[in-house]
This record gives structure tokens, sequence and C-alpha cells, in this order.
């Protein structure tokens, strides 16, 4: 059976201009070369930090963004040439507050939708009530959306995206700024379209997200996948390494830079934590870098300084921060 | 299931519209000020029939501001709250999702008329006379619909350009000026007049007038429409164009 989504080379530039007086126009390469394929009914997470590129992905998946070059299909069809096919099937949620007409209710939002989207009319009143009663929100349909919190305008945003029962969806970050509880709520909810037998595309920079959700993990960053595989296969990268954690006040960019040289180090993050600063240090399993971290942090003011096993967020670390490397299968 | 969205689309935007009440006051407020110093100007040695003349004229043009306005700031606006891309990315073609919104724009400049027909009858004493309540009833939303239509038209080129709605600034007064709203047309130059004539606004205004005191409104009525018919066609045309234009250029949303 061909994949239900299937991105092949997929590239986005964008052209922006800076200057006021003297314009120069500038190029900037968003996505450089994604491919993936989603099988029917994975849940598959794009993982990324802010600017990676995993909005623009979803965005020529979903037929907004015509793509510089590749090509990307859903249900077999191109999502250029067969835009049209392609939107009666796929349901869409953007993360954050926008995207809902504010000055009226959910009830009149979702009618609306509900039309553009080609429910039936018989069918619209029970459809809505069955998604306003799955997000949550059947008591206060009747109330202006401005007056929502965040996590209620989330929980529309999917219902909204569900109204025609779509077998494909499309999620980007949809738990963006929403309190804990919110965002366990909407996980709950996504990890139950799951179970309605929907492939899901899932957007998100939350590791934790993603690795109690996706059934497979692409790892985004600079406008390419460097890492693609279970979220067992992404703890596995560094399950055997060993990371060392300095605390620092103030520390120069030549200095952080020597300690991606040493040998067996693979990666080097700073953190900032309150007053100071934390150096995150990850080298290969057998390794012992202490020493030589801190004989480069010479003349640096330090602090605290512990040696600890990798978790998962430290192989989400590693891959976001340092150069690509080859694509796990 | 076309014109069922069609509709319902329209009820829709005519109720988001509605509860903008910046957008219902300037509706209301401006055609009140310049049908107020219209009916100043008029007033001392006016004929039979100018004062109602002048709040008609008034009234049609707070419907040309509230399209401009409306259908320009509505694609920005739909843009800035994040819907545009909704609307794109909705399966219908686009002209269908885009024509309610417009039309809708056109449908809040009814208050224009309305207020400036009140103001004037009661500030004013301004006759109601209607020599054609009928036609009139049928001119005035044919007169609407056209304009929605022109709206589409220029909604089309706001699709593409993210600044575009400040160029529609630029157009009130010429087509106020152009169609005979402001003053008539027989007092401007010449070469007016042809500018006049294919927008519809003109055909609008002398069909309502018609009805309003005494003739034949149907060829004005009939010819109103036509232009409502050729924007619409020239309108999808451009929005296909633009739509996909937009999807190239990243054009649909701010970021």
């Amino acid at each position: 059976m061909p994949p239900v989504v299937e991105a092949i080379d997929l590239h986005r530039t964008y052209r922006t201009t800076t200057g006021t007086f003297r314009r120069r126009s500038l190029e900037v390469e968003a996505v450089r070369g994604v491919s993936f394929a989603i099988e029917e009914g994975e849940l598959f997470g794009l993982l990324g930090p802010n600017g990676a590129g995993k909005t623009t992905t979803i965005k020529m998946l979903i037929t907004l963004l015509i793509p510089t070059a590749g090509q990307a299909l859903v249900l077999g069809h191109d999502v250029v040439d067969d835009a049209h096919w392609v939107r009666e099937r796929i349901g869409y949620v953007f993360g954050g507050d926008r995207g809902l007409y504010e000055r009226l209710s959910a009830l009149d939002n979702l009618r609306y939708f509900a039309e553009l989207y080609g429910v039936e009319p018989r069918r619209q009143r029970a459809r809505i009530g069955e998604l306003l009663e799955l997000v949550g929100l059947e008591s206060r349909e009747k109330e202006r959306v401005e007056g929502y919190s965040r996590g209620m305008r989330q929980r529309l945003h999917i219902a909204r995206g569900l109204l025609h029962d779509p077998p494909v969806l499309f999620l980007d970050e949809p738990t963006i700024g929403v309190d804990p509880v919110g965002a366990r709520e909407l996980r709950q909810t996504i990890f139950g379209l799951k179970a309605a037998g929907k492939t899901v595309l899932l957007t998100t920079h939350y590791m934790f997200e993603a690795d109690a959700l996706c059934d497979r993990i692409a790892v985004v960053t600079r406008g390419k996948i460097v890492a693609e595989g279970t979220p067992r296969d992404l703890k596995a990268r560094v399950s055997d390494g060993v990371v060392v954690e300095i605390e620092v006040y103030g520390i120069e960019n030549g200095k952080v830079e020597s300690l991606r040289a040493i040998d067996g180090v693979t990666s080097v993050a700073v953190e900032d934590r309150d007053q100071a600063q934390v150096v995150v240090v990850q080298a290969e399993a057998g390794r012992e870098p202490t020493h030589d971290v801190l004989a480069r942090l010479d003349g640096v003011s330090l602090g605290r300084v512990t040696t600890r096993e990798p978790t998962l967020e430290d192989a989400y670390v590693a891959l976001v921060t340092e150069e690509p490397v080859a694509v796990d299968g | 299931m076309t014109l069922r969205l069609l509709w319902m689309g329209w009820l829709f935007h005519l109720k988001t519209l509605s509860n903008s009440l910046f957008f219902v006051l300037v509706s209301v407020l401006q055609p009140v000020i310049f049908a107020s110093i219209a009916f100043f100007m008029v007033e001392s040695g006016s004929r039979s029939g100018t004062l109602l003349y002048v709040a008609l004229g008034a009234g049609l043009m707070g419907i040309w501001s509230a399209t401009l306005f409306g259908s320009g700031g509505a694609i920005q606006w739909q843009r800035w709250q994040g819907t545009l891309e909704l609307m794109v990315g909705a399966p219908p073609p686009f002209v269908a999702v885009l024509l309610p919104l417009t039309v809708a724009t056109a449908t809040i400049g009814i208050y224009s008329v309305v207020a400036t027909l009140v103001w004037g009858r009661v500030f004013f004493g301004a006759p109601l006379d209607f020599v054609h309540p009928l036609e009139l009833a049928v001119a005035l939303p044919a007169t609407i619909l056209s304009l929605g239509m022109l709206g589409l038209l220029l909604a089309s080129t706001f699709v593409l350009y993210r600044n575009a709605n400040a160029f529609s600034n630029l157009l009130e007064y010429p087509v106020w000026l152009a169609t005979g709203l402001l003053v008539p047309l027989a007092l401007l130059p010449g070469w007016v007049a042809p500018i006049g004539w294919v927008l519809s606004p003109t055909w609008g205004m002398r069909a309502i007038r018609e009805s309003a005191f005494g003739g034949n409104p149907w060829p004005e009525i009939a010819l109103c429409l036509g232009l409502g018919a050729v924007y619409l066609g020239l309108g999808a045309l451009a929005l296909g164009n633009f739509e996909r234009l937009a999807r190239s250029r990243a054009t649909l949303s701010l970021t």
C-alpha cells in the first residue's frame, strides 16, 4: 500500500527584503530537501526547534504553499496539481491564538467551516455536537471566541479540523502556549484520533510530547531532517554516552567552540539558568571528557560540575545543535 | 450546494461585520456628515426633491466606502487573524468563498442609506416619497450585489499584495466623483463620463434615483447587474491566478 503522506526532496525558499532606502533582496532556504513517508494510521512527528522548517513543510503538504522544488503527495495525489482533491480529504490545525473568527461564537465558527467543508446540512448539527463534546466545549459553544483561553481555542481548532471527518490530519504545534493540564488533555484528544484510525502528522518542539504520542519521529533542523526513527531508536543514539554539565558565569563563544574540538565530544549546548549559564557537553560512551573540558575553560568563573547519564532531551539537543549526521532507518 | 455556501457565507460575514462597532459606526457617521454638508448647501434654494436626491447620493457614497474599506480591510483582517489561509485552503473555489464576504461588506452600506435617509428626514425635513417603491426594492439590492462583485475584483489584488489595501484609500473620492454620487456628472469634464460608465455605482445611483423620482429604472438595473457579472468574471479569473501566486510567494499569512 502506498504511503498516505509522502514528501520527496521538498525545498522551499522565501524571498525577503532588507533596508529602507537601499532595499536588498534576500533568499532564505526554509526547507532544504525534506523527504519522509507516513503510512496509514500512523502518528508521525516532525520535531525541531523554532525556525527549523516544520510549519513550512506542513504548509506545503496542506496546499497552502507551493514547493520551490520536490514533490508532496497526499493519498497518492500531488498537492500542487490536485490541490482541490487533497483539500477535501485533509484537516489541519495550527497552533496559537489565530485562525478563528473572534467576534463570533464557537458554534458560529463551526457552522461556517462545516459549510466550507461540505458537511451535509442535515448532519451538521449532530456533527458539531459530537465534536464539541469530544473537545470539551459543549457548555461554552455560544460564547464569543474572543473570551476563550488559549487551551479552549486550541480545542476549537481541533474541532474545526475534524468537521468533515478527514482521514488525514496535520497538527502544527497544537499544544504551544497551552497550560500543562490543557496540554495533557489535548494530547489525550490527539491520541484518540490515532486510535480512531486517522493518519496524523504532528509538529512539535517538545521532545516528551513526540515521545508520548508518535509512532515515528523525524528531527528537523535548519530545513533538513537530521534523524528519523521510532522514539526508541532516537533514545538509543545517546543511551550509552555521558553528559557533563558545568555551571559558568559568563562564557565567550570561542571557549564554547573550543569544547567542540575535544576528542569524543558529540555536542555542546549552553543553557541560561537564573544568574548563571550551564554548559552541557555530551560525549561518546567510554569517554570521560570532564578533565579536558575544565582545562579548556581555564580562566572562566565556574560553579558546580556534574556528570550524568544522557536523557532523551539530550538526544534531541545533540541533534539540533550539531551539524547534520547520516539519517537513521 | 454552491448557492447554499454563498447564502450561508453572506449571513456569516454579515454577522461578523455587524459585530464590529467600528465598521458600523464608520458606515453610519461618514455618510451622515457628507449628507449634512450637502443638505446645508442645497437647503436655501432647493428644488422639490433635492433633499432626497442628496440623501440617496450620500447613502450610495457610504455603500461604496463600505465596499472599498470592507473588501480591502477584510482581506487584510482575515490575513491578520489567520483565517485567510483557512479560506484559501478550503475545498470550494476561492471565488465562492470570497464573494459572500465582499457582498456582505457592500450590504453593510445599507446602514449608510438608512442613516442618511433618517437623518435627512428628521433634521432637514427631506421628504421620503418614493415614486416607485417596488423598483427601489430591486434597484438597491442590485446595486449592492454589483458593488460586492466590484469589491471581489479589488479584493483579488489584496490577496496577493499584503499592503494593497492602502491603495484602496486612493479610490474612494475618485469613484464618488466619476460615478456622479458627489456632484452631477454634467458639471465635470467630458472625459470623466466614460470612466463612470464602466463603474456600476453610476448605474446603481441612476436606477435608485429613477425609482425615487419617477422614470424607468430597469435599463439601469440591468446595466448595473451586467457590469457586476463582468466584475465577477474578471474577479474569478484574477483570483485563480493571484491565489496560486500568493501560494507561490507565501503572502497568505503574515509570517
